[in-house]
């Protein structure tokens, strides 16, 4: 235990994840710290979706252990899942919207499974709608707003339930440059109010743009980030 | 919380009308199916209670027996194992009741020179005896006294009949527990429908933090709404069926002895009971199946 393990948020030791006879992390021990901005990022394929799943048990991990806000992650029951994630916001590349539900439903939705009131509810998603500018449009309905307006809703719901952990696989990964850009600029704002953000990408620009730190994975294995990133 | 899981169960009603709908409708028939037969069942069983109430067996007499010997022949039968009351019916006494009953046709009556119907005994059974071997006993050993010219149990129809009952009643059984189980099944199915359509709803809603009650409670509120209306709509229309039959039967028919009927209000109660439950353990047994897999 270094100096710094005692604000690791999570901590992986020798996580395993295969699937059958293949394996698509392997021997992954990380520290992320409270407050940090982390990039994993790698090739296509290289295991950075799996990474994050295994955060937020989306997977189990086939070997090792994970610990999340202290909570380890091979013991937890299944009613305690929903407990690990309300502590975890995630952004999906694809949104993962509910199509029937208004703009508004969606982001309620975080809060009422969390069992808030509903005054606050009202309130709350207020305030997280105009953080990303979309409060005009909490009656739409996702399939009406552009890719853009759809990430940052997804944003938006992210946060809702004041996370201490935000997720974003690919969060750019379906956008314009310009929507990219605004997605960016939220992620780093949520990170500067105190949210630890880990970001799954490939999008150099994106890594450029926000100085966190990188964790480079290839082919399963982390490995020292080449010279351009 | 309750009525936050109400809402949500009632948006989501909304939101799928169609495949709600028909799962009310195949609730609605289950119900019209299965109730048919109970109905039928209550009816004819107050016909066969009415028969076993009634009358057991008619003893003629010869025209020639004398009227002292009456009272002895009587006593014998009265005496016959089973036999719970004799009642002596005189030929002018049943003359009486026939020009009643003919009403306006009793004129002609009225041109014949004498009484041609005959001195009879009406006998009632010992309810516990009434078995159709027992009838048919007792009705031979009072023919075998001399003065009996006849005997009759006319609702020796009737004993068929309920022995025709009884078998619909088996079947009946088997029928309303088949159709019961198999309005499971559509229903369970019929919500897989809705449920799978709504994957990617579920999924989300457990990656954004909800528990499975959260997302569970919703649907079995739903399953048991759809369960009532079904039921609500079965039964209606299952009155409205047997309204129109059964003003179109003469009431003369059944002698005004009993009344054809519909449900007691705890019956139907219970029908609406049974029809939400059908509703919810639809959603239980798609929902243990999807939650699973999601």
């Amino acid at each position: 235990m270094n100096e710094n393990s005692e604000n690791s948020l999570i901590r992986m030791f020798h996580v395993y994840r295969r699937y059958g006879s293949k394996a698509a992390l392997f021997d992954i021990s990380l520290d992320i710290f409270k407050n940090e901005f982390i990039f994993i990022t790698g090739p296509s394929g290289a295991g950075k979706s799996t990474l994050l799943k295994l955060l937020y048990l989306g997977e189990p991990a086939s070997e090792g252990q994970i610990l999340v806000d202290g909570i380890n992650l091979s013991r937890i029951s299944r009613n305690r899942i929903p407990l690990l994630r309300r502590k975890i916001g995630i952004i999906f590349q694809n949104f993962k919207l509910i199509n029937s539900k208004t703009v508004f439903e969606n982001i309620a939705l975080v809060l009422e499974a969390a069992g808030k009131p509903r005054h606050f509810i009202q309130k709350k998603v207020a305030t997280v709608l105009r953080a990303v500018g979309m409060e005009d449009r909490q009656n739409s309905f996702p399939l009406s707003l552009s890719g853009g307006e759809q990430q940052r809703v997804a944003i938006a719901r992210a946060v809702a339930g004041d996370p201490i952990i935000i997720l974003a696989d690919e969060p750019t990964g379906s956008l314009d440059a310009e929507s990219a850009s605004q997605v960016t600029g939220l992620l780093k704002e949520f990170h500067i109010r105190g949210s630890t953000v880990i970001v799954a990408t490939h999008d150099k620009e994106f890594i450029r743009k926000l100085n966190g730190r990188t964790v480079y994975l290839k082919q399963g294995r982390i490995h020292p980030p080449p010279a351009l990133l | 919380m309750i009525s936050l899981y109400f809402r949500h169960a009632l948006r989501d009603i909304g939101k799928n009308r169609f495949v709600n709908a028909v799962s009310i409708i195949t609730i609605a028939l289950s119900v019209i199916i299965t109730c048919s037969f109970i109905l039928f069942f209550i009816n004819t069983s107050d016909i066969l209670t009415l028969w076993k109430k009634g009358v057991g067996i008619m003893a003629y007499l010869y025209q020639d027996v004398p009227a002292e010997k009456i009272p002895e022949i009587q006593k014998k039968i009265g005496g016959l194992y089973s036999v719970e009351d004799v009642r002596f019916i005189s030929k002018e006494e049943a003359f009486d009741v026939l020009k009643q009953q003919m009403k306006r046709q009793s004129s002609l009556l009225e041109n014949l020179k004498e009484n041609p119907l005959p001195n009879a005994f009406e006998i009632r059974m010992i309810a516990s005896s009434q078995t159709w071997e027992k009838v048919e006993n007792l009705a031979s050993q009072i023919k075998s006294i001399p003065q009996i010219e006849e005997v009759e149990y006319g609702q020796r129809w009737l004993a068929r009949f309920s022995y025709i009952i009884n078998l619909f009643k088996l079947s009946g059984y088997v029928l309303g527990i088949l159709f019961s189980v198999a309005s499971v099944f559509i229903v369970a199915n019929t919500v897989r429908l809705v449920l799978y359509s709504r994957r990617d709803e579920i999924e989300i809603m457990r990656l954004v933090g909800a528990s499975d009650r959260f997302i569970k409670v919703p649907f079995y509120i739903e399953g048991i709404i759809l369960g009532a209306l079904g039921g609500i709509i079965g039964l209606i229309v299952l009155f409205i069926t047997f309204v129109s039959i059964t003003s179109n039967i003469d009431q003369s028919i059944t002698s005004g002895a009993f009344q054809i009927r519909f449900f007691s209000y705890t019956v139907m109660l219970i029908i609406l009971i049974s029809s939400m439950f059908v509703g919810w353990l639809g959603c239980f047994l798609s929902l243990k199946h999807i939650i699973k897999t999601v």
